[in-house]
């Protein structure tokens, strides 16, 4: 993948459709924001008329709520409870087609890879492009790569949008994520009043490109630009101190917060499943009724369900504390130690569809001592 | 994006017969397994203390460390009956046939330990993945010093190869220590818990290497008094547990601080996980 990026482009507002219809023509199933229960969510769209508008998101540790009025963007909506990460990491794989004749019996295993074609996602952050970097490092970087998330990313064509808006659980700025993209991505867009400024970077986004056959985009385009980004960036007034994060949370693994949090935490898991990071699964055999066959499936999982750390008669994370502990040091601490970088983010989504509200940087900062030891 | 070529054969088990099944009571047993094809056999090849994931069709898999000695062409996995899946391996004898994926995991540190004196500390009923490492021991005996096994349990009844300790318990140059917390009136050795018989072994701190396998207070127990004997961390070496659904270090289930238990471990060196070691709930 080569870094280089030509001169920016300038597409129209109007264009978007055309960027659309090129997407599809090259056979990518496309997928951007359209409105869902509430929330935004990625759903395949064929039409620009399709995706969320009219609307903004308002985002609160334990709060998400989408309100009228978009400022004319497509893209006024921060983000919904989804990244990219179900394209790669799908929430149920089957993995193996086993056939037999019942328990102790001969039987054979078809490996199963997914049969996807080309995605296109449009409409993804910044924050969740470096959230695919960092499952890349989990899926892909190590001695076992994954054989289903492989044939999953090879597909994925990713068009991120900068953020010119962000809402009050963002912290990418901490994370060094955000507000523009700094991963690897195929297009980027950063959105004006009457159209984007675009970026490929990515073989296959200067094809695309290539075939828009677009105007490089003027200088006030790019100054506009700057400006905005500067001001996204200005506006996010969450911040996580990752100063020795790691060693920070290491020396505090017996620290009294986590019985407080411990408290306050319902064990959901709602934390995981929107972390575009987390990437723990059961694996698990469901047999048809006439015991000749089994698909060997996996599913995603979470480290705050009961049964994720118990093995016969015994629970090594009995409690919730526990359970939180592991959550937050893992994402935060040895993350790093596994995959050299953080598992952070700096989304926002855990405080956002945490039930009760509860905010990671909350925690950090007051085991670090600014808050209630 | 272009990414290398992924390993699908990590994920496939590969069928394996029962050609023997020796059961210990009702609730343990050693089954030595065939694999179908010999041609897999070479991908087989482990070290003591590595596991396999034993796999029964339409039920499920469970980790399980290999008890055979590696030169043999059998593989065989001492299995204790405790959940849904080793409930089904309960029923299956000879002729039957189970998956296996594997090997996995990191070993006994058995070149490290050559001409050195061996300590073993084991407890409860968790010792099956250190018996392997002690029967290649004896199978090579001039190779290591001096060899003293100390094996804890809560109940006589729970002291289930009481045959092979009394076998190890005849070989030169070689001190065997059993105990029991809860003895009952036939019981002939000592009484308490294992970290008890520490008393009567003698260590050289300068040249023994410890092997450390049993429940998770025992171990504790065990490292702390090595340390004050001045054996050094590094070679004080622990089998850990924790719950394992994939075995290549992706699912996430057997995290322990920054290790992948499954692929980084099960045998850790003291040294390298004393810091998460021994902190509740972890």
């Amino acid at each position: 993948m080569s870094e280089s990026s030509g001169a920016p482009q300038w597409l129209e507002r109007g264009g978007l459709q055309q960027l659309l219809d090129e997407l599809r023509a090259r056979e990518y199933d496309v997928h951007g924001p359209v409105l869902r229960d509430g929330a935004i969510a990625f759903e395949p769209v064929v039409d620009t008329a399709e995706l969320a508008s009219g609307v903004h998101d308002v985002q609160e540790a334990g709060r998400y709520r989408l309100e009228p009025g978009d400022g004319g963007r497509t893209f006024a909506v921060v983000h919904g409870p989804a990244a990219l990460k179900p394209f790669t990491f799908a929430p149920r794989e089957p993995l193996l087609q086993v056939q037999m004749d019942g328990p102790g019996s001969s039987f054979e295993c078809e490996p199963v890879l997914p049969d996807t074609g080309r995605v296109a996602v449009l409409g993804a952050r910044p924050c969740d492009l470096a959230a695919l970097a960092v499952q890349d490092r989990v899926f892909l970087g190590d001695r076992f790569p994954d054989p289903h998330y492989a044939a999953r990313r090879e597909n994925l064509l990713t068009i991120v949008v900068n953020c010119t808006r962000s809402v009050s659980t963002c912290f990418c700025t901490s994370m060094g994520t955000g507000p523009e993209a700094r991963s690897a991505y195929d297009l980027a867009l950063t959105e004006q009043d009457d159209g984007f400024v675009v970026r490929a970077r990515s073989d296959a986004g200067r094809e695309i490109l290539g075939a828009l056959a677009l105007p490089e985009a003027e200088e006030a385009a790019l100054d506009r630009e700057r400006i905005d980004l500067e001001a996204c960036r200005d506006g996010i007034d969450r911040a996580l101190d990752t100063t020795d994060l790691r060693e920070l949370l290491y020396e505090n693994l017996s620290h009294a917060r986590w019985d407080d949090v411990g408290e306050r935490c319902l064990g959901c898991g709602n934390c995981t499943m929107v972390c575009p990071t987390c990437f723990c699964h059961d694996q698990r055999d469901e047999p048809e009724l006439d015991g000749k066959a089994s698909l060997r499936v996996r599913q995603w999982d979470s480290c705050f369900d009961p049964d994720h750390a118990r093995i016969h008669g015994f629970d090594f994370r009995a409690r919730v504390r526990d359970r939180y502990r592991q959550w937050l040091v893992h994402k935060l601490a040895s993350w790093e130690d596994q995959f050299g970088t953080s598992g952070c983010v700096g989304c926002g989504r855990c405080l956002t569809w945490c039930p009760v509200g509860i905010d990671l940087t909350e925690e950090v900062a007051a085991i670090r001592g600014g808050g209630t030891a | 994006m272009s990414v290398t070529a992924p390993s699908v054969q990590a994920l496939v088990p590969e069928p394996a017969e029962i050609i023997e099944k020796r059961s210990f009571g009702s609730r343990l047993h050693a089954y030595r397994l065939r694999l179908r094809d010999p041609a897999a056999r070479p991908r087989f090849d482990f070290l003591p203390g590595q596991f396999n994931m034993v796999y029964v069709p339409g039920v499920g898999e469970v980790a399980i460390s290999i008890s055979s000695d590696p030169e043999e062409e059998d593989l065989e996995h001492t299995i204790r009956i405790v959940g849904r899946t080793t409930e089904v391996i309960d029923r299956l004898d000879v002729g039957d046939v189970l998956g296996l994926r594997g090997p996995f995991g990191s070993s006994w540190p058995l070149n490290e330990a050559r001409w050195k004196d061996v300590l073993v500390v084991t407890g409860g009923l968790g010792c099956a993945p250190v018996t392997g490492a002690i029967d290649y021991m004896f199978r090579r005996r001039a190779s290591f010093g001096r060899i003293s096994i100390l094996h804890g349990v809560k109940q006589p009844a729970d002291l289930i190869h009481r045959d092979r300790f009394e076998a190890w318990r005849r070989e030169p140059d070689t001190w065997v220590g059993l105990t029991a917390d809860q003895p009952d009136r036939a019981w002939r050795d000592r009484v308490g818990v294992v970290t008890e018989l520490f008393e009567e072994v003698e260590i050289d701190p300068v040249r023994t290497v410890v092997f450390v396998c049993g429940p998770q207070v025992m171990a504790v127990m065990a490292v702390r008094i090595l340390e004050r004997r001045g054996v050094p961390s590094s070679r004080i070496f622990l089998s850990l547990e924790r719950s394992m659904k994939c075995a290549v270090g992706l699912c996430g289930h057997c995290q322990f601080g920054p290790e992948f238990v499954c692929k980084d471990g099960p045998i850790f060196s003291h040294e390298r996980v004393a810091r998460f070691f021994g902190v509740p709930g972890l």
